[in-house]
């Protein structure tokens, strides 16, 4: 198999963004005791791209989520964001650094308004330390947390209870506390996990939308979801790297089809 | 002997089955099959009143049992297996088999002979059986999980992903366990992800797909309909 770090680096956006990575992995490997969880993963991902990463029950997908967003201090190996090392640094940095994610299972703050949510989100970019200011002087986390909610349909909910969204609205407003960080790189973990289809279909549409001037990071195990989104696709198998290519490429390989139906 | 009919289940406001239908008869090993995150297990926990399904009915052997408990479930002839095993990695084999028949009703002389019956089908445990539990391989307490359920002496047995984990050549030893519960004429629901070990030990199989059932056929036909496979299973 071609070395991913190649694809990476040379291979230059159909559409004609930058061809730079803006996260680049090498040799990541993390063992749990015996257990060997990732094995020397390398790839690298472009800006601008949304890159699926999949793989059957224990490929090594959240492990691969957990080491990008400092939950899980690899083994060994680097992780590079925008040429810089971020290896093993704490959730905090690199949430400063660029990262955001959210998780399979929806993570609100259930009690704070939907706008509160989003602007606690914005204010950890700006103003942090202004801890004796009241939160209205910050007209510009404001303006950037309604912008956030309008991306994401949920603008006509600010002053809603999170706690009385619906299941679909709850997993979204999600993806807006991690857009108002103004990460870099987006990670997205099953963000249509337990959805309904409809409102599958409208995730999918809103992370296409969202997708301008961002780079995504998506697990998902609903395939139509996959081929919707992603530019390219990487396969994860016992924590290696199987496959990387195209949709199209990977649903014809018989080896990424045969790990999935176990022939 | 066992039907779910139009079942909808919800954890808080997530909607996760969307009018499941499944039937099972006497003694038939049935399978279910999808991708992660499809409503296999929800499916399974609700027949078990686990969750109570907002919508629907579940009827076994001509009575309702919508939303009956998990224990009284298991006293008229249900048991599952879950996903995780659940065994008790400290107590030995012999002890986490005597849960199962620490029961009012069961003479002596009854739970000898249950023992009796699974040593004989799976040998290993009776090797193991001063052995703890957590010392067994991946797929001897997988064994033992089920062997345990068969304690109760159940109709059915519902088994979750029981070659989850396991390595592949292991996934033979499944088989041969499923096959040894469809002698003794238990009916099993079993919810896989391994399409081989499924079209091989069930007569039909239902696929689902997003919290509904996309498709339901005779295992022979799907053994031969790579298509429907491909489309539900694969990438």
């Amino acid at each position: 198999m071609a070395d991913p770090r190649v694809a990476g680096t040379t291979a230059p956006a159909a559409d004609g963004r930058g061809a730079a990575p803006i996260l680049q992995t090498e040799g990541l490997t993390v063992r749990f005791g015996g257990l060997t969880a990732l094995n020397g993963v390398s790839l690298g991902v472009r800006r601008g791209e949304i890159r699926a990463i999949i793989g059957p029950n224990g490929a090594g997908k959240s492990t691969f989520f957990n080491c990008l967003t400092g939950v899980i201090r690899p083994t060994g190996g680097r992780i590079l964001l925008d040429g810089e090392d971020i290896t093993g640094l704490p959730p905090y940095r690199i949430s400063q650094n660029g990262i955001a994610r959210s998780y399979q299972i929806t993570n609100i703050l259930p009690g704070a308004t939907v706008l509160e949510n989003v602007r606690i989100a914005a204010q950890s970019r700006r103003h942090a330390w202004s801890l004796f200011r009241h939160h209205r002087a910050f007209a510009d986390v404001i303006d950037r947390s309604r912008a956030v909610l309008q991306d994401l349909a949920l603008l006509d909910k600010e002053a809603e209870l999170a706690a009385n969204l619906s299941h679909g609205e709850q997993r979204n407003l999600e993806i807006a506390i991690a857009l108002a960080t103004e990460p870099k790189l987006l990670c997205l973990d099953e963000p249509t996990a337990g959805m309904s289809v409809p409102e599958t279909h409208a995730t999918v549409e809103l992370v296409r939308r969202i997708a301008h001037n961002l780079t995504i990071l998506i697990v998902e195990h609903d395939m139509e979801v996959v081929m919707g989104l992603a530019g390219t696709i990487t396969v994860l198998h016992y924590g290696e790297i199987l496959a990387e290519g195209p949709p199209a490429e990977i649903q014809a390989n018989a080896r990424v089809q045969e790990v999935y139906l176990k022939t | 002997m066992l039907s779910v009919k139009n079942v909808h289940t919800y954890y808080g406001k997530s909607h996760i089955l969307h009018g499941v239908s499944i039937e099972v008869a006497r003694g038939e090993v049935v399978g279910l099959l999808g991708r992660n995150g499809v409503g296999k297990s929800t499916t399974l926990k609700t027949i078990m009143g686990l969750v109570r399904p907002a919508e629907g009915e579940i009827r076994f052997e001509d009575t309702s049992i919508t939303g009956a408990p998990p224990h009284q479930l298991a006293r008229i002839g249900i048991a599952w297996v879950p996903e995780d095993r659940r065994i008790f990695k400290l107590l030995t084999v012999l002890e986490n088999l005597r849960t199962g028949l620490d029961r009012r009703g069961v003479t002596e002389q009854r739970r000898e002979e249950l023992l009796e019956k699974v040593y004989r089908s799976f040998p290993v445990l009776r090797e193991r059986r001063n052995q703890a539990g957590g010392t067994l391989s991946g797929g001897e307490q997988q064994m033992l999980a089920i062997a345990r359920a068969m304690m109760l002496e159940p109709k059915i047995i519902l088994l979750d992903e029981p070659t989850e984990g396991l390595m592949p050549r292991m996934v033979g030893q499944i088989r041969e366990i499923i096959d040894v519960l469809h002698r003794e004429g238990v009916a099993i629901l079993l919810v896989e992800q391994n399409v081989p070990l499924t079209l091989g030990a069930s007569s039909r199989v239902y696929i689902m797909e997003k919290g509904m059932v996309r498709h339901h056929a005779p295992a022979s036909e799907l053994r031969d309909n790579d298509a429907v496979i491909h489309q539900y299973l694969g990438v």
